[in-house]
């Protein structure tokens, strides 16, 4: 889906054309390459360009909003070989736009990527890309060929004396290989289960050696970074929460799609971009970083803006950015119960309180919904989550562990009444129909 | 067109290994193993499906221990272990689908062809699989094609379309 509609757009000029605007002739006619040129040319110093990133406050995009330019200082000067890795792994269920930035402006994300391989000494880079979306692969990698040909990757880039080179790893159906750790295992030719940390990939990373890893948007923001620079970047956005967000917007909504706008723009007019509520229903719930992060009742949200700052104090996380809207014909057990089964499935199996506790998540919440649910569940849920959080390898666990217990914190009477009543709250038929799928009156 | 490598790997055709090559390339000399992934695709791509001793095979042609490669392919959900349908649908029925029909289409596909998730029509030609978040979610319901062809807003007209092509 092309861009629809947006404030600001930085991220997003590239897609005004759809899928006729990504090639490297495109890319160069607004600009691209110019960034990565100047840094080159003028010699800048990694610690200029570092110090840069630093001031516009931009955070990761991935999820978990580490700051990007601190993350690179991270990186020991010394070492002989060196990595910048790319996550384009892009998995968390309601996340969907690294997709479209890769097919739409693939290169931006290689520029982004080579200036950060400037910055932290890296001579080779990978960008994993999420096993779905082949058609993303096979463009990204044509751009990767338009960008070696043009002389932008390999050695001496444009005639610089700095060399990297830049590859496309293809992932196929993990979730788990989104985690970082789990994402070089991956590359490296094994099962993506999530390492033991410390050490960090920023010391110990790719086949062992100091690693950058970043999300795509990340990435991609880069370029805009430096052509504007840093503190008009930060002041785009709010202080803390710098520039601006793709937000991926899925669900009962009129127009799901992609928007960016400034970090702190109010969620009422996200939704309003997006068309409002589908049907004009109400609105009923959002999860407002992807499916790991806890949900919000309508009233809530409607209260918060976009950016990490406001979403944590209301009781969440801005995540990965995928905005999950959910009206009065959805049951809030049957949607959790989704949600469960897919972090059951997706757990690697390292850790037992993971294991297993995604399994009880799950097959408890799915005989409260199917109707055997009983009065001393919930109290068994919350106590199956305290034995999950913070007790693991990675954060799987705590994102299979945050929906249960927001669902159940917010809609607990739906959930004590499915328990009691052996059924939905809500009409099987209202819900039936809330999907959209079949056509008014039709059987 | 025969490379020597061809001695080792009788199994996989000189087109496949040239694309493994390619993939090999992509990576530091020492890290041959990094390849498996895509080499495991581009088997599956030219069986149909992967049978332990093609996974041996790719194991051999990388150096690395079969079993080292049998873990790779039973560790991520799109390698096919057992043999599927000429086209293998995998419908999304993770929450934001959901919301926006994915059960629903996918409750459809299993009506028109009569078989469950997991299952394959009697006359080979469709494997139904149940699949996670794609990606694509603000284009639900979405489908995915033997892996690699990305089918968007899957309301019953289109499902009927694809389906017809399934021949
Ligand atoms: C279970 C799990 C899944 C994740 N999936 C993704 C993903 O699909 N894409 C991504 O960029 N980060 C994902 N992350 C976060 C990464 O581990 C990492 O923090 C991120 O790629 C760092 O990039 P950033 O600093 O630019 O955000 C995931 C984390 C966990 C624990
Ligand atoms: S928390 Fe879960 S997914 Fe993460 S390493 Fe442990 S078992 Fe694997
Ligand atoms: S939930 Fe189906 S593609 Fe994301």
């Amino acid at each position: 889906m092309a861009l629809i509609d947006t404030i600001n757009p930085l991220l997003t000029t590239g897609w005004a054309k759809g899928d006729a605007g990504w090639s490297l002739k495109d890319y160069e006619a607004r600009g691209g390459y110019k960034q990565l040129r100047r840094v080159l040319e003028s010699k800048m110093s990694q610690d200029d360009l570092i110090a840069e990133v630093k001031k516009s406050v931009l955070r990761g995009r991935g999820g978990a909003g580490f700051p990007t330019g601190l993350k690179w200082s991270f990186m020991p000067k010394a070492a002989p070989v060196k990595y910048v890795v790319c996550n384009t792994d892009e998995g968390e269920p309601g996340t969907f736009k690294d997709r479209d930035l890769m097919r739409f402006d693939p290169h931006s994300v290689i520029e982004g990527m080579i200036i950060a391989g400037y910055a932290v000494g890296a001579k080779a880079g990978y960008n994993y890309i999420h096993g779905e979306i082949f058609e993303t692969y096979e463009r990204f990698e044509e751009a990767l060929d338009q960008a070696r040909a043009a002389g932008y990757l390999g050695d001496n880039i444009l005639g610089s004396g700095f060399s990297f080179d830049l590859f496309a790893h293809h992932g196929w159906g993990a979730y788990i290989c989104g985690e970082e750790t789990g994402l070089l295992e991956s590359i490296e030719g094994k099962k993506g289960q999530p390492r033991f940390k410390p050490p960090f990939p920023a010391n110990f990373g790719l086949y062992g050696k100091p690693t950058t890893i970043n999300n795509t948007e990340t990435f991609a923001a880069i370029p805009f970074i430096l052509g504007m620079g840093g503190e008009a970047y930060l002041n785009l956005g709010k202080p803390n929460n710098g520039g601006t967000k793709l937000f991926s917007v899925s669900g009962h909504v009129n127009r799901p799609g992609n928007f960016e706008v400034p970090m702190g723009t109010p969620f009422s007019k996200l939704l309003e971009m997006a068309g409002g509520m589908r049907g004009g229903r109400k609105l009923k719930a959002v999860i407002p970083g992807g499916s790991s992060a806890p949900v919000l009742p309508g009233d809530v949200i409607m209260d918060c803006t976009m950016d990490y700052d406001s979403i944590a104090k209301a009781g969440s996380m801005l995540g990965s950015g995928a905005v999950i809207v959910m009206d009065e014909t959805v049951c809030m057990v049957k949607a959790l119960e989704r949600l469960s089964y897919f972090y059951y499935e997706e757990s690697c199996g390292q850790c037992t309180p993971c294991r297993e506790g995604s399994g009880w998540l799950y097959r408890v919440v799915h005989r409260i919904e199917h109707g055997e649910g009983r009065p001393e569940d919930l109290d068994l849920l919350n106590r199956v989550t305290d034995n999950m959080m913070g007790k693991t390898i990675c954060a799987l666990a705590d994102a299979a562990a945050f929906p249960v217990r927001s669902f159940i914190k917010h809609f607990q009477s739906e959930f004590e009444y499915h328990i009691e009543n052996k059924k939905c709250l809500v009409d099987p038929e209202v819900q039936r129909m809330g999907s959209g799928f079949f056509k008014a009156g039709a059987a | 067109m025969n490379t020597p490598n061809t001695m080792l790997s009788p199994e996989l055709s000189p087109e496949s290994l040239k694309k493994i090559d390619r993939e090999v390339a992509k990576y530091p000399a020492d890290q041959k193993q990094s390849a498996v992934m895509a080499a495991l695709v581009i088997a599956q791509d030219e069986k149909g499906w992967l049978p332990k001793e093609t996974i041996a095979a790719v194991a051999t042609y990388l150096g690395m221990a079969p079993m080292a490669a049998y873990e790779v392919a039973s560790f991520y959900n799109m390698y096919d272990l057992h043999p599927v349908g000429k086209y293998k649908i995998t419908v999304c029925t993770n929450l934001p689908c959901a919301l926006s029909g994915g059960v629903h289409a996918a409750d459809y596909v299993k009506q028109k062809l009569g078989i469950d998730f997991n299952e394959t029509t009697p006359d080979g030609m469709v494997t139904l699989k149940e699949g996670e978040c794609m990606g694509a979610c603000g284009d639900a319901p979405v489908m995915l094609v033997n892996n690699k062809r990305m089918c968007s807003f899957m309301l019953p007209e289109q499902i009927d379309k694809l389906l017809a092509e399934c021949k």
